[in-house]
């Protein structure tokens, strides 16, 4: 089983991830936790329903769409096809801060040790790192930054709130 | 000017280790060039055409005189002693080796410098108005404003990449000398009747490939939502601006494909959710930061010095330079000036590490330890002793500095072009030198008052043509570099993108046309008019005729 990083810790990833294919054909295996695309889980609930499932969303899905509380998921993944593709921020953001979303957000794709500190203080607190990149080294990179100016998830009051400021 | 306390210094401490890092697997073969790219590009680090390119961030244009000096220094240690200053307020050095580089921001480092978001689709530097804080034609002080949106924007997590670069411009005057209306977020700062500040915000603006004049989409914002408003703006962009074409990436592309009217309620929409928020600015923290631009400890002085009015009486040649390189403070007996950067023979923009510590000892000696960066590639100490002003002439004279040309037709913005830049189309540095050569008798430059030319080495726009009185775009025809030439635009209140006149032209034809413009200028001009004045009076037409006189009519795609 491959390793992700949940909570700070490298773990086992108990979850299968199901990609559409070229022809956007999903093939879901029969059992275990599935991690599905947000759309393919928007066409298939019913048949997904008693299936321990999780939704990835793409850069272009809208988490505005979900159609039941955000909650009812264990885990949210976001894709980043590119790490050059920061939509997946907004969306982590979003479903963090205006959807209340309280469980595992996984960032998957192209995620490396140079993109953890900002994933996770846009909200994220799981990594699938990309299998050729270590991920010994890649969990430091949460670390990269202590210090931040800007509201975040992690760390809600901009440093101007934080900041003992001399009268 | 605003001074990093540990927590400042802690957040520039800390990317330099992270950059060291990322240089290190980079060179150990861990990262891909792919995936290095825009890790570096938001350091600053490019490659250009002969070595990397390093870009170094002057937040809002401002520098002490320590950190000018640690720029020499680096020019001196880890290049080839010169550096170049560009129309964003930034410098760069052309030279460095690329495993120098993490020594470099570590140098930069120690004087609270960096090339933080100098690059990369990110947001980048914020500029503004060079006389921020010192222009008799001054609103409200935009600094403090530049300085938090600094600070909000400095590593954001959620627009750490966007889908292209994004440029923040402020103004507070009523001249606007930060071409607020050319970039993707342009703020004006006002006062309203009841002496409240409140900011107008524009967005949409930017020149490169389809250039644009932002729209007004909130003409009244309170500064306690300035961070939540743009915090807004940025959300819509990161999540709807096309990332399918580069060129169709920019903020100004979606506000188009939208319609402003739109975007602003889209924004609108999104702001409502954090409006009032935790991001609201406090009265605290606006007060903070508006304690570091407070004015520095002024003389009571007469409105005109009696020795400075007998020097400028007794020395027309420095009267000729109070002309055009000093600018009218808001405190009395003080002035601003301008060091031009745009000696004939000298790359627009470029200063040596030699002059560097002059400029700082001058500023030292005579303004309080500060200069400053204009986009329009010169260097200013703003608060001069109008007695002083003929010792400090005499010093710019020594280093070359004095040229008395600023506004003028030789005080052109000219990019990098060919020389350095590895995306150009044509060579920019030699034409701005053999026109500036054309021009060289300064009476005559005089005679033709204000002139903005711009010229950029290609489409980008890096030396902003498109709003220049004379604009002069490199283009590649047939493996050649020819000239491409636009009349009519400007920047300020009033921007506007300059026209395409026709075809281009060889570099050794640019010289005679320049003269064939002006000398139709010349023409028609009225008393004292001025250029940009006289082309809106008479059109392109006049220009035109002149410029392809005896010219076989050549059909050629016009490429703005
Ligand atoms: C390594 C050298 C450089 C490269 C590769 C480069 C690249 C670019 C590119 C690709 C654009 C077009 C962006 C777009 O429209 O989306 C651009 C625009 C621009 N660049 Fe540069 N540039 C360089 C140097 C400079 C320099 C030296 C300056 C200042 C002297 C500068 C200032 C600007 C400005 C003002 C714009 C126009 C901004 C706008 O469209 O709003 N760049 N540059
Ligand atoms: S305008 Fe073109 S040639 Fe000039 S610096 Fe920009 S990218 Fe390079």
């Amino acid at each position: 089983m491959s390793k992700v990083i949940i909570n700070r810790e490298i773990v086992e990833n108990r979850w299968t991830r199901v990609i559409a294919d070229a022809e956007g054909g999903v093939s879901v295996p029969s059992e275990g936790a599935i991690l599905v695309p947000y759309q393919y889980w928007l066409a298939n609930r019913e048949a997904l329903a008693g299936r321990e499932v999780a939704v990835c969303f793409a850069p272009d899905d809208e988490p505005e769409s979900l159609p039941v509380d955000a909650n009812t998921f264990s885990m949210i993944a976001c894709d980043f096809p590119a790490f050059t593709d920061g939509r997946g921020f907004s969306i982590g953001r979003l479903l963090r801060v205006r959807y209340g979303f309280t469980g595992e957000l996984r960032a998957v794709g192209d995620v490396f040790k140079d993109t953890l500190n900002y994933l996770a203080r846009c909200g994220f607190t799981a990594f699938d790192v990309r299998a050729d990149k270590d991920i010994n080294e890649a969990i430091k990179g949460i670390d990269d930054f202590t210090e931040f100016y800007q509201s975040s998830v992690d760390v809600p009051n901009p440093l101007f709130l934080r900041r003992p400021v001399a009268a | 000017m605003y001074i990093y306390d540990d927590y400042d210094q802690k957040i520039v401490d800390q990317r330099v280790a992270q950059y060291r890092d990322q240089t290190r697997r980079y060179l150990a073969g861990e990262l891909t060039d792919e995936e290095f790219r825009p890790l570096r590009l938001q350091n600053g680090l490019y490659i250009q055409r002969h070595a990397p390119m390093l870009r170094v961030a002057i937040p809002y244009g401002h520098l002490r005189s320590a950190q000018v000096r640690k720029l020499a220094e680096l020019a001196r240690k880890y290049d080839k002693g010169y550096v170049h200053f560009t129309t964003r307020q930034n410098v760069q050095y052309n030279w460095p080796a690329l495993e120098n580089v993490p020594e470099m921001l570590a140098e930069l480092a120690t004087v609270q410098m960096h090339g933080i978001q100098t690059s990369g689709a990110c947001i980048r530097n914020t500029t503004s108005d060079q006389f921020a804080g010192v222009a008799h034609d001054e609103i409200v002080d935009p600094r403090p404003w530049c300085e938090i949106i600094r600070q909000w924007s400095t590593f954001h997590p959620e627009f750490a990449h966007l889908p292209r670069k994004f440029k923040i411009a402020v103004n507070g005057a009523v001249e606007d000398r930060a071409a607020v209306l050319v970039h993707d977020v342009g703020i004006n700062v006002k006062l309203n009747e009841a002496g409240e500040v409140g900011f107008e915000i524009f967005v949409g603006g930017g020149l490169g490939r389809t250039p644009m004049i932002g729209d007004l989409i909130k003409p009244w914002l309170e500064p306690k939502h300035l961070l939540t408003y743009l915090n807004a703006v940025l959300r819509v962009y990161n999540r709807y601006g096309r990332r399918d074409n580069k060129y169709k990436a920019r903020i100004k592309i979606l506000v188009k494909a939208l319609t402003p009217e739109v975007f602003a309620a889209k924004v609108e929409q999104e702001w409502a959710f954090e409006k009032d928020g935790v991001q609201t600015l406090t009265e605290a923290e606006i007060a903070r930061n508006h304690r570091f631009f407070t004015a520095p400890a002024y003389e009571t002085l007469p409105v005109e010095d009696a020795a400075f009015t007998a020097a400028k009486a007794e020395h027309p040649a420095f009267a000729r330079w109070v002309e055009r390189n000093v600018f009218a403070h808001k405190v009395a007996g003080y002035a601003a000036v301008t060091f031009s950067l745009k000696k004939t023979g000298v790359p627009p923009g470029d200063a040596t590490d030699a002059q560097l510590e002059d400029v700082a000892n001058l500023a030292d000696r005579f303004s309080f330890g500060e200069v400053r960066v204009s986009h329009g590639q010169n260097l200013i100490l703003a608060d001069v002793k109008q007695s002083e002003l003929f010792a400090l002439w005499e010093e710019a004279k020594r280093i070359g500095f004095a040229t008395p040309n600023i506004g003028l037709l030789t005080d052109l913005i000219c990019c990098p072009g060919g020389d350095f830049c590895a995306l150009a189309n044509a060579k920019s540095i030699p034409v701005a030198q053999a026109i500036q050569e054309r021009f060289d008798d300064l009476d005559y430059l005089f005679d033709l008052g204000e002139i903005d030319m711009n010229m950029s080495g290609c489409i980008n726009a890096c030396g902003h043509h498109h709003v220049g009185n004379i604009g002069i775009l490199g283009v590649d025809k047939n493996n050649a570099e020819y000239y491409q030439i636009t009349l009519g635009g400007r920047q300020g209140a009033d921007a506007k993108i300059g026209k395409v006149i026709g075809p281009s032209f060889a570099q050794d034809e640019m010289p005679d046309v320049m003269s064939k413009i002006i000398d139709v200028f010349v023409a028609h001009r009225e008393g004292d008019e001025r250029f940009i004045d006289v082309f809106d009076r008479i059109g392109a037409e006049p220009f035109k005729a002149k410029v392809y006189e005896g010219k076989p009519i050549r059909k050629e795609k016009a490429d703005v």
